[in-house]
C-alpha cells in the first residue's frame, strides 16, 4: 500500500518581529501533527517563536525560465535602494 | 514520620518516576516507526531526564547526607525506588507506550499544576519549569492516542489492548498514603482525590475522541511509590542503567 | 565517508545544455530542484544524499546502544541528545534527495532491502562506554571533515542541509573527546577502556574516507560537479594530522607502527588500513551488517500500523472537515 505521509514545508519565525523563514521540511499524516513535528525537529535548540507548515504539495513555484521576466524588471528600479540615495552627511542620520 | 523524611520520600516519588520513565522512553531511540516520532519521543525523554535531575537534587539536599542525583539514581536497589508502577511497564509495542505516556502526562500535569503552589519555593520552581515540558507531552501524547485509537481497525485493537493493560496502574497515582498525606498537611502536595476528578474528566474526553472503551474495573495494583513491591521489570532496568557504576566503583565518567 | 564509494553516473545530454550548466557550477551558483540539470548529476545526487542519509539512521544504532546504560545522568542526556540529533540529520538529507524526485519510503525501502548503502562505520559493535568516546571523537570527526567542505557543494538543498547539520554537530565531536579525556585520566581500568577503543576504531575510522583516490574511477565527475569537494586521500590525511596529536594529549597510543611525521610532506606517514575487510564490510559481511540491517527493518515493520493508523485517522478528521462545511 502507498500510503506515505504528506511532505510539509516548515517556516519559522526566529525571533519576535522578524520574517517566517523557510527551515525545511518534513513528513507529517496532518496539519497539527506537522506543527507538533516542526516543534520536535526544528526548533531543538530554541529556534522558534511561532511555525507555519503547509502542505509541499499545495507550494506553487515560479519556474526558472521566468527568472528573467520575474526578477529582472526590479533590478532597473533602484531607487528602490536607499543607497541610491546620496544624503549630506550634514544632513544626519537617516 | 518526620516532615523532613517524609519530604525526602516525596521528593523521590516525583524523581523517580520521571527517572523510570524517561529511561523507558529512551529505549525507543533508533527504533521509532518514522523518524519524526524517533525525535519526539527523544524530546519527551530528555525533559524527563532534566527533571530527574532537579527533582533528586533537590532530594538529596533534603535528606543532607551529601548524596547526589546520580548516586540516588546509581545506587539504590529495587525496594528503595519510589516511581508508580505504570512508569515500569516495559515498552510494548508503539501503542502501549504512547498509552502509558499519555495516562502519566494527565496526572502528571494535574499534579505538577498543584505543585507550582506547594509551600516550598524550590518545589513550586521546579514544577513551574517542569509543567511547560509536561503540557506539551500531554498534548502530543493524548493526540496520538486520539489519532491511533479513531485510526485504522488494527490501531484502535492495539490502543484497546494498551488501555485495558494499563489501567489497574492508574488507581496507584491517586491512592494516598501517610506520604501523601503528611505533604497534603505540609501544603506541598495536592488532595489526590481532587486531583483524581480532574484527571478522570481530561482521560475521558481524549478516550472518547478515541472510540476507546475506558475499562469499568476500578481494581489498582499497588506498591511502587511505596516501594512495598514493584514489578520484576524494574530489576532488569537497573541492571542496565547501573551497570557502569555498579562494576567501576569509585571512577568518575 | 557517508557516502563511500558513490559511482557516478555517466550522462548523454545536449552539449550545449550541459555546458552551460557547468558553468554555472563552475561560476559557484547553486543549482535548485527546478533547474534543469543533467540525469546524471540527479542520479548520483539521489544516492550520494541517500547513502548519507541513510548512514545518519543506521549510525544512531551503535550509539543508541549505549543509552539506557550511561554512567550519570548528565551523560545519559547528551548521548540521547546526540544520537536524537542523528536521526534529525537523516530526516534533513531525506527531505533533501527527495527534491530531487524520490519519496522518503522508497529511499528507506532500498536501504531495507540492501539496494542501497550506508557508511561501513557503523557495522561495528560499540563494547565499551569508551566506544561513546572514541565515536564520538574519530567517527564525528571524520564525518566533519568531509561535511564541513560539502556545505559549499553546487546542489542548493543538499548545501544548506549540510549548513544545518555541520552547526549542529560542532558539539558531536567534542562530547566524545571529553569522555576520551575522563577516561584517559581516569581509574587504570578506564584506561584500558579507552585504548581498547581506540584499538578498534581507528582503521575502521580511516576506512570512511573510502579507498584511495588512484582507485577511485567516479571522483572526477562527482568533483567537477562540486558535489564531491575534496579527495579521499586529501581528507584522510588531514584527519590523521589533526587525531594523532590529540591521541598523544590523551596519552593514547595508535595502533600503527609505522606512524611517523614527515617534515617534507608536512604530515604523517600512516599505514593504510586493511581494504579487504573494507570490501568484506560494505559486501554485508562485517560484524554488525546483519543486526544493523534487521533492527531497521524491524522498526519498520513494527511501525507500519502506526503510520496507516496515523494516516487513516487524518483522512477521517478531513472528510468530517468537508462534510461540515
Amino acid at each position: 500500500m502507498k500510503n506515505e505521509w504528506p511532505l510539509w514545508e516548515v517556516f519559522i519565525r526566529g525571533q519576535h518581529g522578524l520574517n517566517h523563514r523557510h527551515v525545511g521540511s518534513l513528513h507529517a499524516p496532518d496539519a497539527e501533527m506537522a506543527i507538533k513535528n516542526a516543534r520536535d525537529v526544528y526548533t531543538r535548540r530554541n529556534e522558534g517563536v511561532s511555525i507555519w507548515v503547509v502542505e509541499a504539495a499545495h507550494i506553487t513555484a515560479s519556474s526558472p525560465s521566468d527568472k528573467g521576466p520575474l526578477y529582472e524588471p526590479s533590478e532597473s528600479k533602484v531607487y528602490r535602494h536607499p543607497t541610491f540615495f546620496d544624503i549630506p552627511d550634514e544632513a544626519g542620520h537617516m | 514520620m518526620t516532615d523532613q523524611s517524609a519530604l525526602f520520600e516525596y521528593l523521590l516519588r516525583l524523581g523517580d518516576n520521571t527517572l523510570v520513565l524517561g529511561h523507558r522512553v529512551s529505549e525507543w531511540c533508533g527504533h521509532a516507526p518514522v523518524l519524526e516520532e524517533d525525535i519526539a519521543l527523544a524530546n519527551t525523554a530528555l525533559d524527563l531526564i532534566g527533571q530527574t535531575q532537579m527533582w533528586l537534587g533537590l532530594a538529596g539536599e533534603v535528606e543532607g547526607s551529601g548524596r547526589s542525583a546520580d548516586d540516588l539514581a546509581m545506587h539504590r536497589d529495587v525496594w528503595d525506588f519510589r516511581n508508580l508502577l505504570l512508569v515500569e511497564q516495559p515498552n510494548g509495542d508503539f501503542g502501549q507506550t504512547l498509552m502509558r505516556q499519555c495516562l502519566f502526562d494527565a496526572f502528571h500535569l494535574e499534579l505538577l499544576t498543584d505543585l507550582t503552589r506547594a509551600s516550598d519555593d524550590r518545589i513550586a520552581a521546579i514544577a513551574a519549569k517542569a509543567l511547560k515540558e509536561v503540557t506539551y507531552h500531554l498534548d502530543r501524547s493524548s493526540e496520538t492516542v486520539i489519532g491511533l485509537g479513531d485510526g485504522t481497525e488494527e490501531s484502535h485493537r492495539r490502543m484497546q489492548t494498551a488501555l485495558d493493560l494499563l489501567w489497574p496502574y492508574v488507581g496507584e497515582m491517586f491512592t494516598p498514603d501517610a506520604v501523601d498525606l503528611a505533604m497534603h498537611a505540609a501544603g506541598i502536595a495536592p488532595d489526590l482525590t481532587a486531583l483524581r476528578t480532574r484527571f478522570d474528566t481530561r482521560i475521558d474526553a481524549i478516550l472518547t475522541e478515541a472510540t476507546l472503551t475506558k475499562p469499568d474495573s476500578t481494581y489498582a495494583q499497588s506498591g511502587g511509590k511505596t516501594g512495598f513491591r514493584h514489578s520484576e521489570h524494574l530489576g532488569h532496568m537497573l541492571t542496565q542503567m547501573q551497570w557502569l557504576q555498579r562494576a567501576y566503583p569509585g571512577a568518575t565518567w | 565517508m557517508y557516502a563511500q564509494m558513490v559511482k557516478s553516473e555517466a550522462t548523454a545530454e545536449d552539449p550545449q545544455k550541459l555546458a552551460a550548466f557547468q558553468a554555472r557550477i563552475d561560476a559557484g551558483e547553486k543549482i535548485e530542484p527546478k533547474d534543469w540539470m543533467p540525469e546524471g548529476y540527479r542520479k548520483t545526487l539521489i544516492r550520494q544524499i541517500g547513502q548519507h542519509a541513510h548512514s545518519e539512521i543506521v549510525g544512531q544504532l551503535p550509539e543508541g546502544n549505549w543509552i539506557t546504560r550511561a554512567p550519570t545522568l548528565e551523560r545519559k542526556a547528551i548521548l540521547l541528545a546526540k544520537v536524537q540529533d542523528e536521526a534529525g540529520h537523516g530526516l534533513y538529507l531525506y527531505c533533501a534527495a527527495e527534491t530531487l524526485g524520490v519519496s522518503r519510503d522508497e529511499l528507506t525501502e532500498m536501504l531495507l532491502d540492501g539496494r542501497m548503502k550506508y557508511s561501513s562505520i557503523f557495522n561495528y559493535p560499540t563494547l565499551t562506554w569508551a566506544d561513546m568516546g572514541a565515536v564520538g571523537w574519530l567517527v564525528d570527526g571524520a564525518a566533519i571533515m568531509n561535511q564541513v567542505p560539502l556545505q559549499r557543494t553546487s546542489y542548493g538543498p543538499y548545501s544548506r542541509a549540510m549548513i544545518r547539520i555541520c552547526k549542529e554537530e560542532s558539539f558531536h565531536q567534542r562530547q566524545g573527546y571529553h569522555i576520551m579525556m575522563k577516561m584517559a585520566q581516569g581509574t587504570p581500568a578506564q584506561k584500558k577502556m579507552a585504548q581498547d577503543a581506540l584499538n578498534r576504531f581507528w582503521y575502521p575510522s580511516l576506512m570512511m574516507f573510502g579507498p584511495s583516490d588512484k582507485d577511485s574511477v567516479h571522483s572526477a565527475q562527482s568533483m567537477k560537479w562540486k558535489i564531491k569537494m575534496n579527495t579521499n586521500d586529501e581528507l584522510r590525511q588531514k584527519f590523521v594530522d589533526q587525531t594523532v596529536p590529540q591521541a598523544e594529549f590523551l596519552g593514547l597510543t595508535v595502533p600503527d607502527d609505522t606512524l611517523r611525521w614527515n617534515d617534507d610532506k608536512g604530515g604523517y606517514d600512516f599505514a593504510e588500513p586493511d581494504w579487504s575487510e573494507f570490501f568484506d564490510v560494505i559486501q554485508g559481511n562485517g560484524p554488525c551488517n546483519t543486526e544493523r540491517l534487521a533492527a531497521r527493518n524491524k522498526a519498520w515493520d513494527d511501525g507500519a500500523w502506526v503510520r496507516e493508523g496515523l494516516m487513516a485517522h487524518a483522512a477521517k478528521k478531513r472528510a468530517a472537515k468537508l462534510a461540515a462545511e
